[in-house]
Parts: C-alpha cells; structure tokens; sequence
C-alpha cells in the first residue's frame, strides 16, 4: 500500500549512506551577501546611467566624452530615475554592507577573511594555480590568501565608494571628507574607480563559484556544504 | 534526532550503515582522525602525488563542526535555511511596475530627510581664491528650454508675496541698495559637471528680512519669466552664502544666466539656482506638483551639496 512503501521509503532515506556536510555561512553573511550583490549590480547600472549625462572626467566647456556606455548595460531610464534608484539602494547597500562588517566584528570571523601582511607571499603561488600552471598550494585555514585579497577587497571598494558617494551627495556638509579626497571634482573619479574595483571582483568570483560546482554555490544559500573538501 | 548523530570515518566499500550512536565530537577525537587519514593515504600510495597533501579539519568556516547526516536531514535542514531567506526577496517588490515609484519616492524622501537633518545652518561651502575660478566662457550656460526669455530689463521688478510684511514688486536697485557679497563657489550640476565661478549678489537672508519675511515659515517658492519654478527650504534660503545674485564675473548678469536677478546657494545643486526670477513667495506649504521643475518630474527636491 502506499503508505507502507512511503513509510519504507523514508526510512531507506533516513538511513541512507550519511553525508558529510558544514555549516560554512551563517544566516547573516547569506543575507548580506544576497542583498548587497541585488544593491552593487543596481547601483553599478543606475551608476553608469548617471554617467551617461556628462561621461567625462573633464571640464564641462570643452566636454571631451570618455567613453558611451551603451544603454543595455544601464539601470533607471533616465538621468531622474536613475538617480531614484541610487539614492534609494545606497540605503540598502550601505546597510547590508554594515550587516556584514559587525557580525564579522562581533563573531570574531573577520579573523579568517580579512586579508593581511602575512597573506601577501601566499596569494601568487595561489593565482598561480587558479590558472593552471602551478601545484596547489597548501592552505591550512578557511580562506586561501586569493579569496582573502578578493573578499578584503570588496569591503574596501564598498567603503571607498560609499566615502567618496558621500562626498559627490554632499560635498559641503563632509567638506573633511571633500578635502581629503581632493574636492568634489576628484571624488567623482574615485566614485568611479571604486565602481571599477566590483567590476574587476564580479567576473573573477563567478568564474570561481562556477569552477567549484553546485555544492559551493548551494552553501551560501542555505549555509551548508555538502562534501566540504577539507574533510576527507 | 539524525541532526546530532556523528559518524566515524569509514572507508568507502563499507556501504551504508546506520548510525552507530551519538559518538562524542571532542577535539581529541579530531586530533587523531589527520594522522589516522595521512596513513592511510601513505598506504594506498595514491596517484595524485601532485596534489599538496590535504589539510583536514573539522570545523566550518562559520566555526561550526562538520556533521554527518542522513540524506532526508540534510534536506530538511537545507529548507530550514532557505526559508529563512526568504526577505531577501522582498527586494522583489522593486521589479513589480506599481510598486517601483512608491518604493524609489520613498528612497527618495529618506535620502531627503537625511539631508535636511545633516544641513549646517552655519556650515559654508568651500570658496576659492580668484585664480580657481574658470573664465566667465567656460562656465556653461544652461537652460532647460530658452537661453533668453526676453525680460524686459528696463521695467523688470520682483513680486513678493506670501507671508511678509511688506509684498509688493520691487525693483532691482531697491535690491542692490543692500550690502553686496561677492564669492567663489563651485557650481555642480546634477548631470556631474563642475565650474568654480564668481557671483555677486544681495545675501538672500538681508533682503527677506528686509521684506519683512517670516523666517519662521518653511519654503520660500520662486517664479520665472521662462517657467521654470523652484521651492527652497528656509534654513537654506537664511544660510550666509545664499544669494539673490544680480553679478557674475564682476557684471551685471547676462541674459543666458538670468538676468537681472537669480538664486545663487553654494549649498544647492544647479537646478535649485533659479534664474530670470519673476515672483517669489514665502509659504508653509508648497503646491503639489510645483515643488520644481525637475522635482516634480522625479528629481530630489532637496538638492542639498
């Protein structure tokens, strides 16, 4: 009967071949991170959207244009909307941001994540690796020195874009800020910069989550890993 | 519960088995599984030799220990956990067309409110020596639909209305019979575009108490002979840089930037410094859809620098 075979059905699952498996991030990274990647991607596009209405690092009389960003790759319609949108996911992107920054303080997490001094002679013989060319190295801790780099980074570049976004929004009312950043004029490129920096960390690390499969990616949704490969 | 149940390491061709009871995870246990595996990779002399020999460990990165499961608790545990990230899809609400404009109004008025709430009242933007200054023909002249409305200059006068003592039109020189205030300030426009420029003018908070306005009310609303509208806060509109402006580069104000008369608030984005100014009106409430010309078209209605 049905019920029978379901019966044995979960039974045989229940204790089938057990599976090894970590809780690799907990609620609150998974959360941020999610978060933060939906609030870079708007901000990057509306970002460019913006740049679109004066693409120059120049004076505004003669305007020599940078570059056209094509509108594919723009976020917000027009200079209004997208500045809509910029000013409404800040607010999102700044506080996941934040999210992430204190649990990792608080944890003591940070620890394993953030890059330092003693990373600087591991991350070559890493990359060295990632491109096929090199042994791998031995990495006895939860991040090896290049995700270390790559995951230091981009708190960096958010705290770096949204310093210098705070002095392109009010230059005159964190004029401490304006003034270490070379004045309104500068933060512009260095707003832009820090757009660089996400550019250059997003290919690289979904290359990394695709070359590592489905059971890497999968922890960050739900925070286990099935298979981990530091356990054998 | 299986959630609890650890296993000892066993080779593979051991097959399923169930649990052997609820074994004690302790970080002596742990210790000994690395060299017990090291050995029996030794003995197997696996084929990988290139590979660094793996470093085992027993905890995640999240600082929890590694478990081992049956397969139905993984999942359940696995669904536990996604539920739980369910809100991020509230960021969902932005693809849906009729919630989009409510949501980014709001982001808006926050992003509004905390600007109002950061103003200085005393704080004054950065001003620059005269050699900062661009040549009065790179500072662009910019117009949202005609460079030059046809003021007659001749008969021009300000109107005055709203919550002053003394309405009424005034004309220029009564304006510029007050002390006169020159500056350097940069001008920024939305769009990203900066010029540091030299502005003369009547300082905005003489001439209102000169009209006898009530500094107290909350906006002050300006008319244009082009059509353009604007609304100010008062605080900014009594802020020592705010001006209503008659001079630039040390001349009467040409017809491309608004003469006879503009706003000039170093503490304001370019679309707030309203030009060819007609009527101005002193107000505690602004009139929907006359907040601005671009505001009322999406953009920030604080415009604050």
């Amino acid at each position: 009967m049905a019920t029978t075979a379901n019966v044995r059905k979960q039974n045989e699952a229940e204790v089938g071949a057990p599976v090894t498996i970590a809780y690799e991030h907990p609620w609150v990274v998974r959360f941020a991170h999610w978060v933060n990647a939906v609030a870079v991607l708007v901000l990057v596009g509306t970002g460019l959207q913006i740049f679109r209405a004066f693409p120059s690092f120049g004076p505004k009389i003669p305007q020599k244009n940078l570059l056209d960003v094509p509108r594919l790759i723009t976020l917000g319609g027009w200079l209004g909307g997208a500045l809509q949108w910029h000013f409404t996911f800040m607010w999102i992107f700044v506080g996941s941001g934040l999210m992430y920054v204190i649990y990792q303080i608080a944890t003591g997490h940070w620890r394993q994540v953030l890059f330092t001094a003693r990373d600087t002679t591991g991350v070559w013989p890493m990359a060295r690796y990632y491109f096929f060319f090199g042994p791998k190295p031995v990495v006895d801790a939860a991040y090896n020195p290049l995700q270390k780099l790559a995951y230091t980074s981009t708190v960096f570049f958010g705290l770096l874009s949204t310093l210098t976004g705070l002095v392109l929004y009010k230059p005159d009312q964190f004029w401490w800020l304006a003034w270490l950043m070379g004045g309104f004029h500068y933060a512009r490129i260095w707003h832009f910069l820090s757009m660089c920096g996400f550019l250059a960390f997003i290919p690289g690390h979904l290359i990394m989550v695709l070359l590592h499969g489905w059971n890497n990616f999968y922890s960050m949704v739900t925070g286990w890993k099935r298979d981990p490969e530091y356990v054998e | 519960m299986p959630d609890d149940i650890h296993e000892e390491q066993k080779s593979p061709e051991e097959g399923p088995q169930p649990p052997t009871g609820p074994a004690d995870h302790g970080a002596a246990q742990a210790e000994e599984r690395v060299p017990q595996a090291a050995a029996q990779s030794d003995a197997a002399a696996q084929p990988e030799e290139v590979a660094a020999p793996a470093v085992l460990r027993h905890v995640g990165p999240a600082g929890e220990e590694v478990r081992r499961v049956a397969p139905a608790e993984r999942k359940r545990m696995n669904r536990r956990e996604l539920l739980k990230l369910v809100p991020v899809l509230a960021l969902g609400a932005f693809a849906v067309p009729k919630l989009r404009e409510p949501l980014l109004n709001e982001g808006l008025h926050l992003s509004d409110w905390a600007s109002g709430k950061i103003f200085g009242r005393a704080r004054l933007a950065q001003t620059f020596r005269d050699g900062d200054v661009v040549p009065f023909e790179k500072f662009p002249y910019n117009f949202y639909d005609v460079a030059d409305p046809g003021v007659n200059l001749e008969r021009w006068t300000l109107t005055v209305e709203g919550l002053v003592k003394r309405p009424g039109e005034y004309k220029l020189s009564q304006i510029q019979a007050l002390p006169k205030v020159t500056q350097n300030t940069r001008h920024v426009c939305v769009e990203g575009w900066d010029v540091i420029g030299n502005f003369g003018g009547t300082r905005a908070s003489d001439f209102l108490r000169a009209i006898g306005a009530d500094t107290s009310a909350r906006f002050l609303e300006a008319e244009c002979a082009d059509g353009y509208y604007e609304s100010i806060d008062m605080e900014t509109m009594l802020h020592p840089q705010t001006l209503f402006c008659y001079e630039m580069y040390g001349k009467p104000l040409d017809r491309g930037h608004g003469a006879p008369l503009r706003l000039q608030m170093p503490t304001k984005i370019g679309y707030k410094q309203a030009k060819y100014l007609d009527t101005i009106r002193v107000t505690n409430v602004l009139q929907a859809d006359k907040r601005g010309y671009w505001e009322d078209q999406g953009y920030s209605w604080y415009g604050g620098l």
